[in-house]
């Protein structure tokens, strides 16, 4: 037992997860409090003592899920339903097309299987969609042992065939037909989302299914490596996938909520200032023009106003889209914002952000609307530039900060890099934010060090977690 | 306390308990609670706002019939708020009284004494005789150099009153502590604790929550309302509606006599769902968009 809780907790660090000794050691103690066969609660047990984070649960859980599927079996733990597994394993890997829970459904036709499956989910029975996955994993996934693709590869293939959408259309087909007329919209909506969630369900379960083949054929270790995945905050903009997309705007949110509550307390209870004379002075009469009491007076840093100058073109459009979004989240910890967008042409954006509270639909529209092809569409720094010299360069004041995204790809066009000096001669500051890391800077057409000798610093930014060190930086 | 005179005989009493209060837990509120009075660690919950956070405090110390302490957290807090202050006034008033009495050091003795102690929300509960649940509220509002107040009393159950000495539990408290995740906790107090993330509950039991808490709704109507509510909290909203909100408004709706929600109804009793205006908007068009 230890061996194995230690050996999970070497994976659990392994993905990411600060575990530390004490954490370890409260794992050990309470699993001994909890039933070893009940699952969930041994799950939850090794969750409340290891896992201090939300954001790191999903890792968690993928975690305790490949690490327990197989070794747990040894010492009992694995009370799912199919801890046959092994077994169903070994079968498959003779290449016999059998799935052991099935019972029988190997010799359904594709049709007679569709309909099982619509069933099961109109009838919202679990028992019958974790079986029917299996079977669809079985049947449609094609997994060979051995094969070096991803799980996501598999799930594509079985997913293909279910044609889940087409199912669910089925599904509001026959809630119209018994609700015998027309649903009104909300009814609609709430059986539409009803479905959905059921659909979520089997896709999670025939994903599960996957990951659980997978461990048997590659084993635990493998898998294990090729499961880890970073943390929401340390996903690469660059080459996030959409999924993962989904999950940075989400993350996006209370991650500035943090910051901006983190700066307003900094500028509160900044060091103490100079001596205040008329205050302790004025003091000093309650004591009888002795100044016993000392007033200083607490500095209070200027907010300072910010221009976002931001390349939208297609590599790094969604890293420019997070920036903005995060600007604007803690738009109240500075004076001003005002954002600028380019390809090869500029365009100002901020009426987007003021016409509306919502951070997101602003982020759309400048993605949609914003006028920002002169030519031909292809990242042009050095004419963005000047044209953004021309026709706002008046307005930058040494109060302002300006910060410049882009990966500095310039498809081999002048670079105007005068313009980023000028701007720092205006400036409060320049800052150039790279997306890219940092080893490809200057390799190719990227020219970030041409413009970089005249900014106040140039960061590499990534992910979250150094977009959000940059701007605790600036605030 | 010795080792067998647990609060909880298992995960399926600590269950029984919440429920015979009214509050239903689900797995792993249930375990964590458990394992907290096994191992004898405090619990941090954590998770949007009203999840009932602090509803499960005040549950488990209803259904152990143990005395709730609550500290509310709030920024600017310090240690005569949180543990124990001495009753000054009435020292100035002691040494008055024995002015030309007795000699200083026997004075001294007996205003650190403690008759002249005020005892604060955690010294209260640690000294306390009978069985309580200390809750320490919205611990994430105050600053980091406060947190470490607490982690005498939370790694072990004691706290040091330089005057008295070291003031130990009697019996050990079970403790709860809520955060709404407006800041990173440090690391030394999350290491203190076990930790339990407390989300919207899924349809079943949003359905099942109303049904007990809401007394005299029909089962049909508390599952139209469920299912609203869930999907209202898959838009992506500035705040989507809590727990608490979702009671309201079927309390609401109950009171105007409605039992099945049409379109129109859920339209107009939105604002007490949702309490920004460009939420109600985007849920009025998402609602009708179908």
């Amino acid at each position: 037992m230890l061996d194995l809780l230690a050996g999970f907790i070497q994976e659990l660090r392994a993905a990411g997860l600060p575990v530390s000794l004490t954490e370890n050691l409260d794992a050990m103690e309470a699993v001994g409090h909890i039933p070893i066969e009940d699952r969930e609660a041994f799950k939850y047990a090794l969750g409340a003592t290891l896992v201090k984070n939300h954001a790191h649960w999903k890792t968690f859980e993928t975690v305790f899920e490949v690490y327990f599927a197989l070794r747990g079996a040894e010492f009992g733990i694995d009370a799912d339903d199919d801890a046959s597994g092994n077994g169903q394993v070994g079968e498959r890997q003779e290449g016999m097309p059998q799935a052991g829970g099935g019972g029988g459904m190997e010799a359904l036709t594709p049709e007679q299987l569709a309909e099982m499956l619509y069933r099961a989910l109109a009838n919202a029975d679990e028992a019958m969609m974790r079986a029917l996955a299996r079977q669809a994993v079985t049947r449609f996934a094609g997994m060979e042992p051995g094969r070096p693709v991803g799980g996501t590869y598999y799930l594509y293939r079985t997913l293909r065939n279910l044609d889940l959408e087409g199912v669910l259309e089925r599904l509001m087909q026959s809630a119209r037909d018994d609700a015998s007329g027309e649903l009104t919209s909300l009814e609609e909506r709430l059986e539409r989302d009803e479905f959905e969630s059921r659909i979520a369900d089997l896709r999670q379960e025939i994903e599960a299914e996957i990951r659980r083949r997978l461990v048997a054929d590659r084993g635990v270790d493998a898998m294990a490596r090729t499961l880890r995945k970073p943390l929401p905050e340390d996903v690469d903009f660059m080459h996030a996938t959409r999924e993962e997309m989904g999950a940075l705007r989400r993350a996006i949110q209370p991650l500035a909520r943090k910051l901006a509550v983190r700066l307003a307390r900094k500028r509160r209870h900044g060091r103490k200032g100079p001596l205040d004379f008329r205050s302790t002075v004025r003091h000093s009469l309650s004591y009888g023009g002795v100044p016993a009491e000392p007033k200083f007076r607490y500095p209070r840093p200027a907010k300072p106003e910010i221009i976002v100058v931001a390349d939208i073109s297609g590599s790094v459009a969604a890293f420019a889209r997070f920036t903005l979004h995060f600007v604007y989240a803690i738009s109240s910890q500075f004076s001003k914002v005002r954002a600028f967008v380019f390809i090869d042409g500029i365009d100002e954006v901020t009426r987007f952000f003021e016409a509306t509270e919502d951070i997101n639909e602003a982020v759309h529209r400048v993605n949609t609307e914003a006028d920002v092809i002169w030519v031909d569409g292809h990242s042009d720094y050095g004419h963005a530039f000047t044209e953004f010299w021309n026709r706002w360069g008046h307005e930058v004041t040494p109060k302002t900060s300006v910060i410049l995204l882009g990966d500095a790809r310039n498809n081999y066009h002048a670079s105007q890099a005068w313009v980023v000096g000028e701007l720092r001669r205006r400036a409060r500051h320049v800052f150039w934010l790279n997306p890219e890391p940092r080893s490809y800077w200057d390799t190719g057409d990227s020219i970030v060090s041409e413009y970089g000798i005249h900014c106040d610093g140039v960061f590499e930014c990534r992910n979250l977690r150094q977009l959000e060190r940059f701007v605790e930086h600036i605030a | 306390m010795s080792a067998n005179e647990h609060r909880f005989e298992s995960v399926a009493t600590v269950r029984e308990g919440l429920r015979s209060v009214d509050y239903l837990a689900d797995d792993g509120i249930a375990g964590v609670v458990y394992l907290a009075d096994r191992l004898q660690k405090p619990v941090l919950v954590e998770g949007p706002a009203g999840t009932g956070k602090t509803e499960l405090a005040k549950s488990v110390a209803l259904a152990t019939g143990a005395r709730l302490i609550r500290l509310q957290c709030y920024e600017g807090l310090d240690e005569s708020k949180a543990l124990y202050e001495w009753n000054y006034k009435k020292q100035l008033l002691r040494i008055q009284a024995e002015r030309n009495a007795a000699g200083w050091s026997e004075i001294e003795d007996d205003i650190f004494s403690e008759e002249f102690l005020l005892t604060r929300p955690l010294l209260e509960a640690i000294r306390a005789d009978e069985p309580v649940v200390l809750l320490v509220d919205e611990v994430d509002r105050v600053e980091v150099e406060t947190e470490a107040l607490l982690l005498e009393v939370l790694s072990d159950y004691q706290v040091s009153v330089p005057e008295l000495g070291t003031v130990s539990a009697t019996q050990i408290p079970l403790v709860f502590l809520t955060s709404n995740n407006t800041r990173e906790l440090s690391e030394a107090l999350k290491r203190r604790c076990l930790y339990l993330h407390v989300d919207y509950p899924d349809l079943e039991r949003e359905k099942e929550i109303v049904l007990t808490k809401v007394p005299g709704v029909s089962e049909n109507l508390a599952d139209q309302i469920a299912r609203i509510v869930r999907s209202i909290r898959q838009i992506e909203l500035k705040k989507a509606p809590s727990v608490s909100e979702t009671l309201d408004w079927a309390r609401t709706l109950l009171l105007l006599g409605i039992d099945s929600i049409d379109a129109e109804q859920a339209k107009d009793t939105l604002h007490i769902l949702l309490k920004y205006r460009t939420d109600i908007v985007k849920a009025e068009k998402e609602l009708s968009a179908g």
